[in-house]
């Protein structure tokens, strides 16, 4: 069993969903008992706890309020909590985090609706091994799309001669919309109501901090744990760039099974630094159809039917796209950022 | 593809609902048999199980039917089968395992003449690894209707996440005794749309889109199917199997 430790006595404010008012919460003690890293408790602990943190990511547990214990199990060790070492607490640096933490998950609750899905293939000059022509990528993806109302194809990058770095894609597509918008009529967002996209909120929460109406639609990169984790590769993202996309837009990032996307965020200073911007969606229906499998399977004459939309998979038949030929393309090729970025260094 | 077997692979189960994983399974078990060089898949056949059944959450089989009949309404060798959901209690597998085979040799006996054993397709269950662990639970199946479908008609077991089917016929000497007729697939993708995970979005309005046929999404939403209530039927029932053993003992 842990370790406890006494600690003096801690004010803080505890941040209720369905009002606005906080109110004080003065426990006698802090019980410090577990130290585990990451941003969200799991355990659940009937008393003597520090204070509670909403978890909208916790579908289990009613009320959706989890306690957080920080500390170390043993006195000599140190520990992580949440995404700070602790080599003994102090009163300060412990009342420092819990506010971080609630800062954090307050702002998390944000409502968001989700406006719209933009798909955005990448251009031939990316010079990927086994990558077709974007003219069929995309017709693929419109394929696909065809009965989404939401989800739209463009084809702006990958009509680029030269590769363009994802930063500036996402700055195109943000300038876009902000010109989109302030030419419109304002489209408000109506305070204290929820509204459902049909079926297609990929983001829903509650909250009661609202945007503003003068606030043109935010645009978020949305990618895998996988792509998130990209970030660390050398030579592939400019940090500038990671930067922008991180600072200045924001990522949804879909978790994916073997990688841990929060970890990666603890462990670099910059995602760290932008944590608000990083909205993690766990995908709670593991599917893991990677583009790799399919385009194997399709070499193989295997079936890919339920995998891709009927529409699609004809349409690879068709044109008999994805054979042993199409997946030696730029097999000796160097991916275009390696190319750019060492070659400037 | 001459020479080789003609084979039928028949799926069994709630199918509440249908979904894409479901389908997959038939394509997987296609391609399987079609490389082992000796089968030639001819039909595939869903057959949602009764209500009866008492399986917590079950709706009614009316809809079931429905929905799996447009889920593969563009296939053009799956189809769905009412038998088993039209008897009156539930029936057991090997029951309507040897309902479909019979049926299919009364067809191939009217049509041919003389009639050669050989031109009857073979029946065989497809299933998922998770059906293999339900060999051993204690009062679910009787001894002798294993042996007949293992034994008798063959089994196709399409691998899911991480259960490894291979060990539960390690565990079972019936099973074990029977291996050649049990056919492995290995699905490679790591793929977990069961529809206890759909049931639940839709339960909690969120979206199922790319999970099931778009059709079966609208029948779904027509009907308000999947809702709290209908997570309750039948929450205290013992599923049809388990009673219908301790009467027999």
């Amino acid at each position: 069993m842990a370790f406890l430790r006494k600690l003096r006595r801690v004010d803080y404010h505890e941040h209720t969903l369905n009002t606005s008012e906080s109110r004080m919460i003065t426990p006698e003690t802090v019980w410090v008992t577990q130290a585990y890293s990451g941003f969200v408790p799991q355990h659940w602990y009937q008393d003597k706890t520090a204070f509670f943190l909403y978890d909208p990511c916790h579908h289990k547990r009613k009320p959706e309020w989890c306690c957080w214990h920080v500390g170390p199990s043993t006195p000599s060790q140190t520990c992580t909590c949440g995404c700070s070492s602790w080599l003994g607490i102090t009163l300060k640096t412990l009342k420092k985090e819990i506010h971080t933490h609630l800062e954090q998950h307050v702002t998390r609750t944000r409502r968001y609706r989700v406006v719209k899905g933009i798909i955005s293939p990448v251009g031939d000059s990316y010079k990927k091994k086994g990558l077709i022509e974007a003219c069929h990528r995309l017709e693929m993806a419109r394929l696909a799309t065809l009965n989404s109302d939401w989800i739209t194809v463009d084809d702006w990058e990958s009509q680029q001669p030269e590769w363009v770095e994802t930063a500036k894609v996402v700055r195109h597509h943000a300038d876009l919309i902000s010109s989109e918008n302030n030419s419109d009529d304002v489209d408000t967002v109506r305070c204290g109501k929820r509204r459902k996209l049909e079926q297609n909120t990929i983001i829903c929460q509650s909250s009661c901090n609202i945007n503003t109406k003068e606030d043109s639609p935010h645009l978020n990169l949305l990618c895998g744990a996988d792509v998130l984790e990209s970030f660390g590769v050398k030579d592939l993202w400019k940090p500038e760039d990671i930067e922008e996309i991180v600072g200045r837009y924001g990522v949804a990032c879909i978790t994916r099974c073997g990688s841990d996307p929060e970890k990666f965020i603890n462990q670099s200073d910059v995602l760290y630094k932008h944590r608000k911007n990083i909205h993690m969606v766990r995908e709670w229906v593991t599917n893991e159809i990677s583009a790799t499998h399919v385009r194997r399977a399709l070499r193989r004459g295997q079936s890919v039917r339920y995998l891709l939309p009927d529409s699609v998979v004809r349409y690879i038949q068709e044109h008999s796209l994805y054979s042993v030929e199409s997946e030696q393309k730029n097999a000796n090729a160097i991916l275009a950022p390696f190319q750019r970025y060492t070659s400037s260094n | 593809m001459a020479g080789r077997i003609p084979l039928v692979l028949l799926a069994c189960g709630s199918f509440n609902p249908i979904t894409h994983q479901h389908m997959r399974l038939f394509e997987l078990a296609r391609d399987h048999m079609h490389q082992t060089g000796l089968y030639r898949v001819v039909g595939g056949i869903v057959s949602p199980v009764g209500d009866n059944y008492g399986k917590q959450g079950l709706v009614v089989s009316k809809h079931r039917l429905a929905m799996a009949r447009l889920a593969l309404q563009s296939s053009d060798w799956v189809s769905v089968d009412d038998w088993e959901s039209q008897q009156e209690d539930w029936t057991e597998t090997v029951v309507t395992m040897r309902y479909h085979y019979d049926r299919m040799a009364a067809q191939y006996h009217n049509s041919k003449d003389p009639p050669t054993a050989s031109d009857v397709p073979q029946l065989k269950l497809l299933c998922g690894a998770d059906f293999m662990d339900t060999f051993k639970i204690p009062g679910l199946w009787r001894d002798d209707h294993v042996e007949e479908v293992v034994g008798r008609f063959g089994l196709v077991c399409v691998s899911r996440g991480s259960l490894q089917p291979d060990r539960a016929i390690h565990e079972s000497d019936l099973l074990s005794r029977h291996r050649q007729h049990i056919f492995l697939v290995r699905e490679w993708v790591h793929n977990e749309i069961s529809a206890t995970e759909v049931r639940r979005a839709l339960r909690r309005g969120q979206s199922v889109k790319y999970l099931l046929p778009d059709s079966v999404i609208d029948y779904i939403r027509e009907h308000n199917l999947y809702t709290q209530d209908s997570e309750m039927k039948n929450k205290d029932v013992k599923i049809r199997p388990l009673t219908m053993q301790t009467i027999q003992d």
